[in-house]
């Protein structure tokens, strides 16, 4: 194997460990921990009243217009740390290149700012 | 032998990891009680209480499991092992020293920060499985944090791997014969106030808030289930901390003491401003922490970036020019704010 592979052989050692691990300290409460269930113990916490209505309610739109802006600027930075490894070889030209790509972001970031989409609720 | 090592590695890191937690969470009880003008726990232990999280641990083993009728069963369970296995799995990519690590990863910086924050993930499947109100609203808010937190995050960060030329967190250190703070003085701010938010500590608790939510998205969780939850997160907080230390503070360098001391001590100061800023700050309000992410964090972490490569690039020996423009926009800008909110 050559060192990437073992790399990430180590990474899935780390991720079976850790299922195990959280599984291990599962199993050992489900031999600890008392049963007594109940009707009333498994409806909805409430703070003490009936739930009524549906418990998957609507939720605002506003969301949806905050995950846009966060995926733009999250690929952005996806760009930003290849570029940040080797912006020195290329001198002015990729500082340029780069001073570019963030204004036409930054520019898109005042405008959404200017729409009020940052505004909460 | 050679199969079975990495096993045993992560076994070892994780069992480590977790008495270091068992000691945070007695120290976080002794701070937030003398901040708060109490002894904290005194009892358990005898002395000062220092069985106190031990005891915590055993009374979340005896806790009853009650998974509610109207749930999403499958994913309610899932949902604390999504928290939980990317927070250990970033073990294997921190650094302690030059000697002293796992695996010296090409990109660990981009692993790190791709794997803690999907701790989010887990809140809104833990949230969105319960079927509950006040759970689903934990779950918005904790997807409302993510979305305006991971930005700065990652741009703060993205200045230091400017400054380096390389993603491999061991050779951000051995760059930095100036530490990183000094160089980066607003990135390391903003990367603080991010953290924070990453890790749902207290003033940005908002998924969680008892007051105000009851509980958030861990409402319908008992047990072992919600400790888990709780696990992950401190979990994130030793991976977090310990990249504010290998990025800004220049991990294990330092006179005279031995690397893994250097480390252990700045990870500790890291962990004590944490456990200041939880008690003495007080919650923001969801609109409050919008603002905050999307207004001041993420223009901050770009005017970062932009200083940062103009002077690498212009000028030969950028050191000392780029440390003073930060430091006096940093000082200028801070100056701003006071008078705006004023």
């Amino acid at each position: 194997m050559n060192a990437g592979m073992t790399n990430y052989y180590y990474v899935v050692a780390f991720a079976i460990v850790g299922g195990v691990f959280g599984g291990l300290l599962l199993s050992v409460a489900r031999m600890l921990r008392p049963r007594k269930i109940s009707k009333t113990k498994l409806e909805a916490y409430e703070c003490g009243m009936e739930p009524f209505e549906g418990n998957w309610t609507q939720y605002s739109a506003r969301f949806y217009v905050f995950a846009l802006v966060f995926l733009i600027f999250d690929v952005e930075i996806a760009f930003l740390y290849p570029w940040g490894t080797v912006f020195r070889d290329f001198g002015v030209t990729s500082l340029i290149e780069m001073f570019v790509f963030i204004g036409v972001l930054l520019l898109g970031l005042v405008y959404a700012w200017k729409k009020g989409v940052l505004k909460w609720l | 032998m050679a199969i079975a090592l990495p096993f045993l590695i992560a076994l070892a890191l994780v069992i480590f990891v977790l008495s270091n937690i068992v000691f945070f969470m007695w120290a976080e009880f002794k701070i937030s009680g003398r901040v708060a003008d109490r002894f904290g726990p005194m009892e358990t232990g005898r002395w000062h209480g220092w069985a106190q999280p031990l005891a915590d641990i055993l009374k979340f083993l005896n806790k009853e499991d009650i998974i509610p009728a109207n749930a999403d069963k499958l994913i309610f369970r899932v949902a604390p092992f999504v928290g939980f296995i990317p927070v250990v799995m970033v073990l294997a990519a921190i650094p302690y020293t030059n000697k002293i690590f796992v695996r010296d990863f090409d990109i660990a910086v981009f692993f790190v920060i791709a794997l803690s924050s999907f701790t989010f993930v887990s809140m809104v499947m833990g949230g969105w499985a319960s079927g509950n109100k006040y759970s689903l609203l934990g779950a918005f808010r904790a997807a409302g944090m993510l979305l305006s937190y991971e930005l700065p995050l990652g741009l703060a960060i993205a200045g230091v791997v400017m400054l380096s030329a390389t993603l491999s967190l061991i050779g951000i250190v051995q760059q930095q014969t100036v530490w990183n703070i000094v160089l980066q003085p607003i990135g390391f701010l903003v990367f603080m106030v991010a953290m924070q938010a990453e890790l749902q500590r207290s003033p940005f608790d908002l998924a969680v808030a008892e007051s105000e939510l009851v509980a958030g998205y861990s409402v319908e969780y008992s047990g072992m289930r919600y400790a888990m939850f709780q696990l992950g997160e401190f979990f994130g907080l030793w991976a977090l901390a310990s990249m504010a230390v290998l990025l800004f503070l220049g991990g294990w360098h330092g006179p005279y003491l031995p690397g893994i001391v250097w480390f252990f001590i700045k990870f500790y100061g890291i962990f004590l401003f944490l456990a200041f800023s939880r008690v003495s700050v007080p919650r923001v309000r969801p609109d409050q922490l919008m603002d905050l992410g999307w207004k001041i964090l993420l223009p901050s972490a770009l005017v970062n970036i932009v200083i940062t490569a103009t002077l690498i690039v212009l000028v030969p020996h950028y050191q000392v020019p780029l440390a003073v423009s930060e430091f006096v926009i940093l000082i200028a800008a801070l100056y701003l704010m006071r008078r705006v909110l004023k």
